[in-house]
């Protein structure tokens, strides 16, 4: 068949596959930096010993592929089931569209929260004294002075961040969730036409690109007080282990 | 519960070690290939003509924006079919030919590896200094030699850690490729997981033991970038 009359045939399909990447995407993402902030400042402020069970938190996040910390969600929740029956949790795990949104949001914690504490750490000392010399309260200062300055330094690598949960995100369709790359497997599976595929990567080129260029946006009024010759318009590269 | 681990036939010890092991040989078959690789596209991206500029432009951006599971069926279904449409035109008497799993998952792995890799070593080229390659060109060497004798021995300081990132975050895509029947340590633990309806036991093994591959790379890494700067002078 004509890749254009695929397009024509299954549209609603992969739209509405579209529409739930970026709903798990956006949902993840916005779960894991309601969290983080707090996260980042016990990596920054707490003592050594308060520190090890979130070190040890992202380590595992960030050394086990997203796919197996799905299945240990999705697929292990099932070993507990009388118990999570009993506290009425298990109609959250028997459905995978929770269990990726968890996964995703767990998994996406570990990577902001050291992002984020990349940004608190790159703030000036001076700053911080500056803000406690004119009497700021501490509650005060880090929502004043060094969040503020921490977000703004953060910001590129937060973006990329971003994009590659939207990139994992297309795993949720192993566990039955009908998002874009689960959908298009769906319509390969009726079809056996090859350009689908290809349909489904010009889409979430596209859907990077939108976020790219929103993200930009953002970061050039974060920055509108910095010359612009000084604002970086390339996102900062994110080492990622 | 630990008979549940037992080497032989009475546990599932040595399935998983069997599928361990295919999990490293895949990463390590796939390193070479990807290096290979984005050293070609990084060339690219620095030729002097614009139509090769555009192509590893292109390659790139398009490679590090797809999902790795979008890559890995795109080249499993779509490879496949270009194979044997390329057979039958050739011999339409010949055999259908089966692209292995195996074989999917070194290109589609290697083919995402190699579009980072690039951007790795071109950060890398970028960040050498120029005065050596133009003391090279003066006492004339040719562009291949400063090539080989200057430029890519220093180019490894630079594109070390990146590349050390790039092979954790490979080592961890591998497990993509169980989706496609490759019996790796994903797929081991999902049979044992269907046998014994131990799924968390069985899951939170496989993931302890991809935890261990990562944290043993980064400590090689970490050891290899200190020899790699043995002779640079800190400040």
């Amino acid at each position: 068949m004509n890749p254009m009359d695929i397009l024509l045939q299954y549209w609603p399909r992969l739209l509405d596959g579209t529409l739930m990447t970026i709903k798990l995407t956006l949902m993840g993402a916005l779960i894991a930096g309601l969290i983080s902030p707090f996260l980042a400042l016990i990596r920054v402020q707490a003592s050594p010993i308060a520190q090890a069970p979130l070190r040890l938190y992202v380590s595992f996040m960030r050394g086990t592929p997203i796919m197996a910390q799905l299945f240990l969600i999705f697929y292990g929740s099932g070993q507990f089931r009388p118990f999570l029956q009993e506290w009425g949790l298990w109609s959250f795990f028997r459905d995978p569209f929770n269990c990726a949104l968890l996964t995703f949001a767990l998994n996406s914690t570990a990577y902001q929260t050291e992002i984020l504490r990349g940004g608190i750490l790159g703030v000036p000392r001076g700053e911080v004294e500056a803000a406690m010399a004119i009497g700021m309260s501490r509650a005060h200062t880090l929502r004043r002075v060094v969040f503020p300055h921490a977000y703004r330094i953060a910001w590129p690598a937060l973006g990329n961040e971003v994009i590659l949960l939207m990139k994992a995100s297309a795993l949720a369709s192993i566990v039955t969730v009908f998002d874009l790359m689960g959908r298009t497997r769906q319509v390969f599976s009726r079809s056996f036409d090859f350009s689908v595929y290809l349909w489904a990567a010009l889409i979430y080129l596209g859907i990077t690109a939108i976020f790219v260029l929103l993200w930009w946006q953002v970061e050039k009024r974060l920055s509108r007080h910095i010359a612009p010759h000084q604002t970086s318009r390339k996102p900062v590269k994110e080492t990622q282990a | 519960m630990f008979e549940l681990f037992a080497y032989g036939d009475t546990g599932w010890g040595d399935e998983i070690l069997r599928g361990l092991a295919i999990t490293i040989q895949l990463a390590i078959v796939t390193l070479p290939v990807g290096l290979f690789l984005g050293f070609l596209v990084a060339f690219a991206s620095m030729s002097k003509l614009r139509a090769l500029r555009m192509v590893g432009f292109g390659y790139t951006t398009i490679m590090r924006g797809l999902p790795e599971i979008l890559t890995l069926f795109v080249v499993y279904n779509g490879v496949g079919l270009l194979l044997n449409m390329a057979v039958r035109w050739w011999n339409p008497e010949a055999d259908a030919i089966d692209f292995s799993p195996f074989a999917a998952g070194v290109v589609a792995l290697g083919m995402v590896f190699g579009a980072f890799a690039a951007e790795v070593l071109r950060g890398a080229f970028n960040s050498l200094d120029t005065g050596q390659s133009e003391a090279g060109r003066a006492i004339g060497m040719t562009p291949t030699q400063v090539f080989r004798r200057i430029q890519l021995p220093q180019m490894w300081r630079f594109a070390l850690p990146g590349l050390g990132n790039l092979w954790i975050n490979m080592l961890k895509d591998t497990a993509l490729v169980s989706i496609i029947a490759l019996n790796d340590l994903m797929r081991m633990t999902k049979v044992a997981v269907g046998v014994t309806k131990q799924p968390f036991t069985f899951y939170l093994v496989a993931c302890l033991i991809y935890w261990a591959m990562c944290v043993l790379s980064e400590l090689v890494l970490a050891r290899m970038e200190r020899r790699a700067n043995r002779g640079i002078r800190r400040v």
